[in-house]
């Protein structure tokens, strides 16, 4: 056991020296020597968590009843449009309550014919060998369109990761920004923007849904009808964004926000912020049509079901380009160009949990984190000392080594140290040196029995392993546990914990054996001091 | 250099002799612990409860009650304010408002506005919000975690050991998690997700004592197959002692610095495993070990899997 040919040695000594390499760029990130680190050396650092380098931590929650309602909508567009392609086919009496879409049709003999038209509208569910919507006949004129189960998680599962791509255009436009954007669970995604120090803003640009419509106004509708919420048939009310009424419009879209090439920020002529719109190609050909053909109308600019406003079209809008005014100020007119050009939301985000950390917390935390490990540290660099002497000096130097080997993984794995990371390091530290206790208390007793020095050594290590081995392994347990169920600050010290669990029984078994067995082999003292 | 021995050669201390006493108060203790826990409740976090968690630093030292009223008159709630690691820094704990959750974010917005007009300098140095639906996760989570750990490690124990010793670790775990949840009610310290990832270190680190203990009192019944139980036991506590002492100690330092001079943040984490560690080491010595000798742990009570088992471990060994 005491045997280290030359190969072992140099091996030892190697992953050392990479531990050490690794983990240097991430000590001197903050320093001036930063910039004169080699360009040929490993660059890995270690990323800070939230918690020390500041910034927002966002849970947004889908609206599921939202998404459904959204899916319901759309459907009985399409729906309507479809069954207008067959002018034999005359529908009546629609309804979308329940969840489900039902009309009647007026001639029984056009009811397969409708049937078959709907059917081409729905959708296979991937592999699942269902259908996205049910298509029934019930009464022998009445068609019922009902959402199936597979069809609604699929819905809310594209949703989710339209959501998460819009939500990332939305925070970052350029793509430049180090954040994370990723979808928990059914309904949910985790927002991270490190180094902001302005949440407000953040959740003002996720959470408008900016689904722009374009719609005709209903100029026929009896204004005492829409006072009190209704409107003629192929027409809804909807409210007008500064709170001051309603309106009806045509239930026909124009043209949508889907269609939009880009949206600026700009002034319109008396210098009120407005947002300046600009079509794809199809959208400037609809938008231009649809305006030549109502001219002297006025149609309603609507955001997320309010009516932002309804000019009258003075002339047909060819160029596909349309300026949107309402009551903004610039940042609100800023943010809502930002919302309108990354696309609009499939389903609408709740924030269920924020977390915003400033900057000067988190470099407050890091200082004295840094303070309490290099402390922590001496003091335990002490007290081994006093205790075992040589062995104790041993004990440190895997100590030291130990530290920089879960900087340098940490930094090769990109993990993310937190603040609780900090103390899991510490505690580490602490806890990494009872296997040199376990070993060198063994060695003493050893001796005490009258064993011959190696042999006292050799048994040291050995009876000493399986305890070494089972405290480890109970470690590995609490820490997984914690690093599957904890978010964030909790798993980074999780993280911690795992890797300073092999980090330490690499230095405070192997490293120390080696350390040892060539102080036997060189000195080959006749009584240990230990 | 005289080195430092805490603890004398070959001591012979009789454990075991108090094992009764000592199991007697330790039961008394986990349950007082326990009832003081259930009756006065914990002092749980916004992580576990919902609500906004705001902190706020002030440029030179504020006056709490002045503070307080001026954040009573936003009508945001019953307010409570504590101050944070020094006399400029605050934190404002505001319970979650009714309906949804941009009705939280006008609450922060409504605080730092106000706090931001009346204290020149001042700085909101965090916000932490959380809705009731995830602190109820998050609360459900954390107790999932905690129980999954004690019984994952209880059955690694069994694995390892015998039955009896399962037993053993998963009342010593037990123990230590009571006292420690009675110390956080008592002390009214806030328990947050920092004090939970503690609750899970601790069920990690206190076994550590334990699993040692353990493994010298499996090694010694091996070997000392004469011998009865108690002063089997109290040999395996003497043996081990030193490096009780000293893995303790080692622990305890560098804990301890954390705890002193460590960022205030995670105060609560270090305190919680510091004293799961002190727990941890007295139970090790007074559950884990007597329990044995209740459920009738003898040298030749699991002798047999044992030899077949350790073959190859015991030849190595020779």
């Amino acid at each position: 056991m005491l045997e280290f040919p030359r190969w072992k040695v140099t091996l030892l000594w190697l992953i050392v020296a990479i531990g050490v390499l690794l983990s240097i760029p991430s000590l001197i990130s903050s320093t001036p020597l930063a910039g004169h680190w080699p360009k040929f050396l490993p660059q890995y650092k270690i990323n800070l968590g939230l918690d020390l380098a500041g910034g927002s931590h966002l849970l947004l929650e889908a609206d599921a009843r939202d998404a459904l309602k959204l899916r319901l909508q759309s459907m009985e567009d399409a729906v309507q449009t479809e069954l207008r392609h067959d002018p034999r086919i005359d529908v009546g009496d629609i309804s979308t309550s329940g969840g489900r879409i039902s009309f009647m049709v007026r001639n029984p003999t056009q009811v397969d014919a409708a049937v078959e038209r709907l059917r081409k509208l729905t959708q296979p569910v991937g592999l699942t060998g269902n259908r996205d919507w049910d298509v029934q006949v019930v009464d022998s004129t009445r068609v019922v369109l009902t959402p199936t189960q597979s069809g609604t998680i699929q819905t809310m599962k594209d949703a989710m990761s339209v959501a998460r791509d819009v939500v990332r255009r939305r925070i970052d436009p350029g793509g430049t920004k180090e954040i994370t954007v990723v979808t928990e669970g059914n309904n949910r995604i985790l927002v991270e923007v490190p180094g902001t120090d302005n949440p407000e803003e953040l959740k003002a640009l996720i959470g408008q849904t900016a689904r722009l419509e374009f719609k005709l106004v209903d100029l026929a509708a009896d204004p005492e009808a829409v006072r009190q919420g209704r409107a003629p048939p192929g027409s809804q009310v909807l409210p007008l964004a500064d709170g001051t009424g309603f309106m009806a419009v045509k239930r026909r879209v124009m043209v949508s926000g889907d269609q939009l090439t880009d949206a600026k920020q700009s002034f319109d002529q008396n210098n009120q912020p407005d947002i300046d719109i600009t079509f794809n190609t199809a959208g400037a050909r609809r938008f231009g049509r649809v305006t030549q053909e109502n001219v002297g109308k006025p149609f309603a600019i609507i955001l997320d079901d309010k009516i932002l406003s309804a000019p009258n079209i003075n002339e047909p809008i060819l160029g596909g380009r349309a300026q949107i005014s309402g009551n903004f100020t610039v940042k609100s007119a800023h943010d809502l160009a930002v919302s309108l050009s990354s696309g609009k939301l499939p389903v609408k985000l709740n924030v269920i949990e924020e977390r915003s950390i400033g900057p000067d917390l988190g470099t407050d935390s890091i200082h004295k984190g840094a303070l309490a490990s290099v402390v922590g540290v001496a003091g335990v660099i002490i007290f081994m000392l006093v205790t075992y002497g040589r062995f104790g000096v041993y004990a440190n130097i895997a100590l030291v080594v130990n530290a920089f080997l879960i900087l340098g993984i940490m930094a090769m794995f990109n993990a993310t140290l937190t603040l609780p990371g900090i103390a899991g390091f510490i505690l580490t530290i602490g806890a990494a040196v009872d296997a040199n206790v376990l070993i060198n208390e063994r060695i003493r007793e050893e001796l005490r029995r009258g064993r011959r020095i190696l042999d006292a050594v050799d048994t040291g290590y050995k009876e000493a392993m399986r305890a070494i081995f089972d405290a480890n392994v109970t470690h590995v347990i609490s820490a997984s546990i914690m690093a599957y169920f904890g978010s964030g600050p909790v798993r980074g010290f999780a993280v911690v914990l795992l890797i300073g669990v092999v980090t330490s029984v690499f230095t405070a078994v192997y490293f120390t054996r080696m350390l040892v067995a060539l102080y036997l082999h060189r000195v080959r003292p006749r009584a240990l001091h230990i | 250099m005289k080195l430092l021995k805490l603890v004398p050669e070959n001591t012979n201390l009789d454990f075991m002799r108090w094992r009764n006493v000592a199991l007697i108060l330790s039961l008394i203790a986990t349950v007082v612990s326990i009832s003081y826990t259930v009756y006065r409740g914990l002092n749980l976090g916004v992580d576990f409860v919902g609500g906004q968690l705001i902190r706020v630093s002030f440029s030179q030292p504020v006056d709490v009650e002045r503070l307080r009223a001026q954040v009573d008159s936003l009508h945001l709630g019953e307010a409570s304010i504590s101050e944070f690691g020094g006399p400029k820094t605050f934190q404002i704990r505001l319970p979650k408002p009714p309906g949804d959750a941009s009705a939280a974010n006008s609450v922060a917005e409504h605080v730092k506005a106000e706090v931001e007009k009346d204290y020149p300098g001042a700085k909101i140095e965090s916000v932490d919000t959380v809705s009731g639906k995830v602190s109820a996760e998050l609360a459900d989570n954390s107790a999932l975690a905690i129980a999954l750990a004690m019984l994952g490690i209880a059955l690694y124990i069994w694995f390892r050991f015998e039955w009896q010793f399962g037993v053993g670790a998963l009342l010593t775990l037990g123990h230590d998690v009571a006292m420690t949840l009675g110390f956080f009610a008592f002390t009214r310290l806030q328990v947050d997700l920092n004090v939970v990832a503690a609750f899970l270190t601790i069920v990690g680190y206190s076994l550590n004592d334990t699993v040692v203990i353990y493994d010298r009192i499996r090694e010694d019944l091996r070997k000392y197959r004469k011998m009865a139980i108690l002063p089997l036991i109290n040999l395996s506590l003497n043996e081990t002692l030193a490096r009780t002492v000293v893995t303790s100690l080692t622990v305890l330092i560098a804990l301890g610095v954390l705890m002193l001079i460590g960022p205030e943040v995670i105060f609560g984490l270090a305190i919680a495993i510091f004293l799961g560690v002190l727990i941890g080491t007295y139970s090790s010595i007074y559950i884990s070990a007597p329990v044995l000798v209740w459920l009738g742990v003898k040298p030749d009570s699991f002798l047999k899997t044992d030899e077949k088992d350790e073959a190859p471990n015991a030849k190595a060994a020779v």
